[in-house]
């Protein structure tokens, strides 16, 4: 084995994590670490500037934000395995829930900031090649034969977990119990020929090797790549009915009081629901809370029929028990296919 | 090794030695197996049983052993051929084809898995070549193959190499003079002296494939009952905060490897001694 080898490799990986965690500011006083999703990357690097400087014309310290991005459930793992975040922004309640689990975040985060500290939400759409060559306009279509629709693995994506709940909220109340949604969700999954890990997986499967008819994803996922990679490629479809899946952040307990940091994460977190966080969410597709800017970029946000996991399927706690967990609805659906 | 009788030995410093080999073997490698053994005890048996057996689990150890065996015998085959080529011939660019089999050692894995994935979509320049004979390989189980084949070249290479270099093409002569076909001076005087070597490598190729995951994840289209390798299955427990369950798969797998490895050493000290050539 050659030494530059023996070298080189450790040195890669070394590199890496220090990449993964971002800049780190000059001589910042405070520094924060905001733990967050995989595809939230471009609203935290527009968010953290905006804030910091909010913060210290208002007088505060100097101000540093790190960032950490990945796979929501391996990110809260890392938190739980001792990662110093101050706040953590993810795309799902389980992922917070995990935290409150382990005593690291207060069980009454959904009262600590507004909106059940949801600042934005986004909701799952389909996103067909261009002109929609096979007539895809609601979830219905989805189960035709010979279809092919791309969705992230429910097992290990939160865009994934949406998706099949959206599908199954849409079953439900067309069909009316629950034989119906499962026949239904039963169909659709046996039409997908990849199982991506995660949501930009499934886009790249969907865009870049040209692999299925349609695509189900985040809206923001879906304009993103509509409007930005190729527009001329593609088109978005808005079903009958989807989820709402609201993004929920929270201040790290443990770890701001050890750190004193308390302050600035607080702070941080609400400016996410201030005009200004507001503004720069709208701008990266996502749909804000704050009803004069929703309005303002209503264009971007065409209305939507909505549910939530709370409202229709009974809550997270008993959807990760009844459909995810092993040996599960999802589970026997897809040993059957 | 050592032919001599056992009380004498050359290097003083036995006791000191063996102690740090247990005590480094233990900080390095039983520890850590130890924890993973222990995690899964705390399920009990009948969950262990349920989480290590389920239809899908199941399906991914057919995938994951039975492609990494193939990949294995592939590699043993045409990394063999390589190494004889970078061995025996010399020829112009030799030193960067032998630079080039270290790649696959080199490349993070996710970097292979996407690159493999590009050439054999369906739209890639490869898969563009076989779609419309009807061979599909990103995305199905003949993908896992092709990056298990690519993650495990070196292994034969690097370790056929050495044998190779100190094998004198004064054996294979004097076979000849002697009045051995070609086929016979390789069956019978090269073979033997390589396979010792071959079986190591094809057992670190196996090994290191069982494990592999960033390289196949991409191109594998992880669908259930088809295309999911174990490794797979560990992480989507974890994913779910199902540490138990996880290493109840992760303990499965170790034993398999391991009953695995330690017959194709078992086959190796054979074959060593059969050919009349200590250890």
């Amino acid at each position: 084995m050659s030494p530059t080898r023996i070298i080189l490799r450790p040195l890669a990986a070394a590199l890496l994590a220090i990449a993964a965690l971002g800049p780190v500011s000059a001589q910042a006083d405070t520094t924060l670490l905001n733990v967050s999703y995989d595809v939230s990357r471009e609203l935290y690097k527009d968010v953290n500037p905006a804030f910091i400087a909010k913060w210290q014309k208002a007088g505060g310290d100097k101000l540093g934000i790190n960032q950490s991005h990945g796979g929501s459930s391996k990110q809260v793992q890392s938190v739980v395995a001792g990662l110093e975040a101050d706040v953590v922004t993810m795309n799902q309640a389980p992922d917070i829930e995990a935290l409150v689990k382990n005593g690291l975040v207060s069980p009454a985060w959904r009262k600590a900031f507004p909106h059940d500290a949801a600042p934005y939400t986004t909701t799952t759409i389909f996103l067909v090649r261009k002109g929609n060559p096979k007539g895809i306009k609601d979830w219905s279509d989805l189960t035709r034969a010979g279809l092919q629709v791309i969705v992230p693995n429910p097992k290990t994506s939160g865009n994934g977990r949406y998706t099949y709940l959206a599908a199954w909220g849409y079953a439900l109340q067309k069909s009316g119990n629950e034989a119906g949604a499962r026949d239904f969700v039963t169909k659709l999954f046996a039409n997908v020929p990849v199982l991506d890990g995660g949501g930009r997986g499934a886009t790249t499967t969907f865009t870049q090797r040209d692999i299925g008819d349609v695509l189900i994803t985040f809206e923001n996922e879906a304009t993103l790549i509509d409007q930005e990679v190729g527009g001329d490629k593609f088109d978005v479809v808005y079903p009958s009915l989807s989820i709402e899946a609201a993004a929920p952040v929270a201040v790290v307990n443990k770890v701001v009081d050890k750190r004193g940091t308390r302050k600035a994460a607080e702070a941080y977190l609400n400016f996410l629901f201030a005009p200004e966080g507001q503004e720069i969410i709208a701008r990266h597709h996502f749909r804000p809370r704050d009803p004069a800017i929703l309005k303002k970029y209503a264009s971007r946000f065409p209305a939507v029929k909505t549910f939530t996991v709370e409202e229709k399927l009974g809550g997270w706690d008993a959807v990760q028990k009844t459909h995810f967990a092993d040996g599960g609805v999802y589970d026997q659906i897809v040993v059957k296919r | 090794m050592a032919s001599s009788s056992t009380s004498f030995r050359v290097l003083p410093g036995f006791g000191l030695s063996l102690g740090y080999t247990l005590g480094y073997l233990s900080l390095i490698v039983l520890i850590p197996l130890a924890a993973v053994f222990f995690k899964a005890g705390s399920l009990g048996f009948e969950h262990f049983w349920d989480a290590a057996t389920s239809p899908r689990v199941l399906a991914s150890y057919r995938l994951s052993f039975g492609a990494s065996l193939i990949a294995a015998a592939i590699n043993a085959v045409f990394g063999l051929m390589l190494a004889w080529v970078l061995v025996r011939y010399s020829f112009p660019g030799k030193r960067l084809v032998d630079a080039l089999v270290d790649l696959p050692f080199a490349l993070p894995t996710a970097v292979a898995g996407i690159a493999l994935t590009a050439l054999y979509a369906k739209n890639g320049w490869v898969g563009s070549v076989l779609e419309p004979l009807g061979i599909k390989v990103a995305f199905t189980p003949l993908g896992v193959l092709v990056a298990l084949v690519f993650i495990g070249l070196p292994f034969v290479v690097r370790t056929v190499q050495p044998i190779l270099e100190d094998l004198d093409t004064e054996y294979e002569e004097a076979a000849v003079s002697l009045g051995a076909s070609r086929w016979q001076a390789f069956r019978y005087v090269v073979f033997p002296t390589l396979f010792p070597a071959l079986l190591t490598g094809f057992a670190l190729a196996f090994a290191r494939a069982v494990g592999e995951y960033g390289s196949v994840i991409f191109i594998a289209g992880n669908i259930p009952m088809v295309s999911e390798i174990t490794p797979l299955m560990i992480i989507t427990k974890l994913e779910q905060y199902d540490y138990a369950g996880a290493t109840a798969v992760a303990v499965v797998m170790l034993i398999f490897s391991f009953i695995l490895l330690l017959i194709i050493n078992g086959l190796q000290a054979w074959t060593a001694k059969r050919t009349g050539r200590a250890r």
